[in-house]
């Protein structure tokens, strides 16, 4: 097994924003247990992929430490646009 | 956390103003001070804003707080012992038309006048400062270099964990559903989660103060209106190294220090709004704006629009100081300028509530300045 196994400083929860496992934890325990804010407080899933990598585990991390249910952990607000589109798109009311 | 039944002072809203006043009260020696939060810290307009900081206004007062909130801001790591994320850039402030560079020039002689040491400024030297930038439709420029930017989010935390650590209370998902008075004096507020008895309490709730402040019989002129903004993908510094603004441009866009660079605008028509909807047309827009300003900016991605409110003001200057109800206390109607100014904010009225002469008299924004037609309108607002 890799060295890594176990180690909450080496396992990156958001990728986008290197947000690792331990800061995650670190912020829970000093009372910032909503993805909202831990998202303000860490950028964890304000990266170009908007948390869909990382918002499920860090819903799944808020339930474990709190002891709710997953159900009742909030997810972040869905912001537009679904994927990133480039400024130039935009401008030109979306026709290249 | 263990509910409190008393207090010796209550503060309504958990967004920077709440915030930053808890800590300075705290700081002026206050105890059993409880933030109430209806539902989490830096939630509303604090956390949706545009993060930026300046003194470059057009009414003595915002200059005053301006640049005292700048002198604050450029300790507040040391104070608060984490990082805010301040960065200046500096502002650069363009002008269209003859009017409006005339209404910037006489705001320049204000604040320089007052210590700000904001100057015009040629485009050749413009485009020092902003690589790239297109404005040969300028009419001239202004630029003050202690200006830019800090982390709204991490100031507020930055403020609540070291208030925290003075023994400050916060709780979070708490909605204020009245404010108790007696014989014309507050005497606390009520909870969803049960009463607070207090002798002071501070309405910090922005744009939603004008509903608290109504609680207690107290009519103060103040709204929201819905502002969106955006913010593209992170990419190599330089782009848009300061904040880049126009009132008559209507635009106002700066590159983080993180590589995103955030931008925004004005609604049309300015409705009251209190909806935190979003836009297509405001994308396409505001990438018009861009396109124009900044040509390198159209192969950068946009990651994420979204809205907040400005707590608006007839004047566009803050509401701060004690109502017609006693002890019932207002820091509030900060017109889109509030996270900017709340590091002084906080300060003035804790000094005062401490019995001490504040830094800054700030007597003038007593609220019934509007029904005493006092007020002068600021226009140095995106």
């Amino acid at each position: 097994m890799p060295d890594s196994v176990g180690k909450k400083d080496q396992i990156y929860v958001c990728r986008c924003e290197e947000v690792t496992l331990e800061e995650i934890d670190e912020w829970i325990d000093k009372g910032y247990d909503t993805v909202e804010e831990l998202k303000r407080v860490l950028r964890v899933g304000m990266g170009p992929c908007q948390g869909r990598g990382c918002q499920d585990i860090l819903m799944r991390e808020i339930a474990k430490k709190t002891g709710k249910h997953i159900s009742e952990v909030e997810p972040a607000t869905v912001r537009p646009p679904a994927k990133p589109i480039k400024i130039g798109l935009l401008a030109e009311g979306g026709e290249e | 956390m263990e509910w409190k039944n008393t207090a010796d002072v209550v503060i309504i809203g958990g967004g920077i103003i709440g915030v930053s006043t808890a800590y300075y009260l705290a700081k002026e020696g206050m105890e059993n001070i409880v933030l109430i939060e209806k539902g989490t810290i830096c939630g509303g307009s604090t956390g949706r804003c545009g993060a930026g900081i300046r003194a470059q206004w057009g009414t003595e007062m915002n200059c005053r707080l301006g640049i005292a909130a700048l002198d604050i801001f450029e300790q507040l790591d040391d104070e608060l012992g984490m990082s805010v994320g301040l960065n200046q850039g500096g502002y650069l402030l363009v002008a269209y038309n003859e009017e409006e560079f005339e209404t910037l020039r006489k705001g320049m002689v204000l604040q320089n006048s007052l210590g700000i040491n904001s100057r015009m400024i040629s485009l050749k030297e413009a485009r020092e400062i902003c690589p790239g930038l297109s404005a040969d439709d300028a009419f001239g420029f202004f630029f003050h270099g202690r200006d830019g930017h800090a982390d709204p989010f991490l100031t507020t935390f930055a403020y609540l964990e070291a208030a925290k650590k003075m023994g400050v209370t916060c709780f979070r998902h708490t909605t204020c559903t009245g404010i108790v008075v007696e014989d014309n004096v507050v005497k606390g507020v009520e909870t969803e989660r049960g009463t607070i008895s207090a002798p002071i309490v501070i309405n910090c709730a922005g744009a939603y103060a004008q509903f608290i402040a109504k609680m207690a019989g107290i009519d103060i002129p103040n709204w929201g209106e819905r502002h969106e903004i955006m913010i593209t993908e992170p990419v190599a510094p330089g782009v848009c190294p300061c904040m880049l603004m126009s009132f008559s441009g209507n635009y106002y866009i700066q590159q983080r220090p993180h590589g995103s660079i955030i931008c925004g605008m004005s609604p049309e028509g300015h409705p009251e709004d209190f909806e935190m909807k979003t836009t297509w047309n405001f994308l396409e827009e505001m990438s018009r704006t861009l396109v124009r300003l900044l040509p390198r900016t159209k192969g950068i991605r946009v990651a994420r629009q979204w809205s907040g409110m400005y707590d608006m003001t007839p004047d566009a200057q803050p509401i701060i100081g004690e109502t017609d109800v006693k002890n019932f206390y207002h820091s509030t109607g900060y017109s889109g300028h509030g996270f900017m100014l709340a590091p002084v904010a906080g300060k003035i009225l804790a000094q005062h509530l401490a019995g001490k002469t504040p830094d800054i008299d700030f007597s003038m924004l007593d609220y019934r300045r509007f029904a005493r037609g006092e007020h002068i309108r600021e226009s140095n607002v995106v």
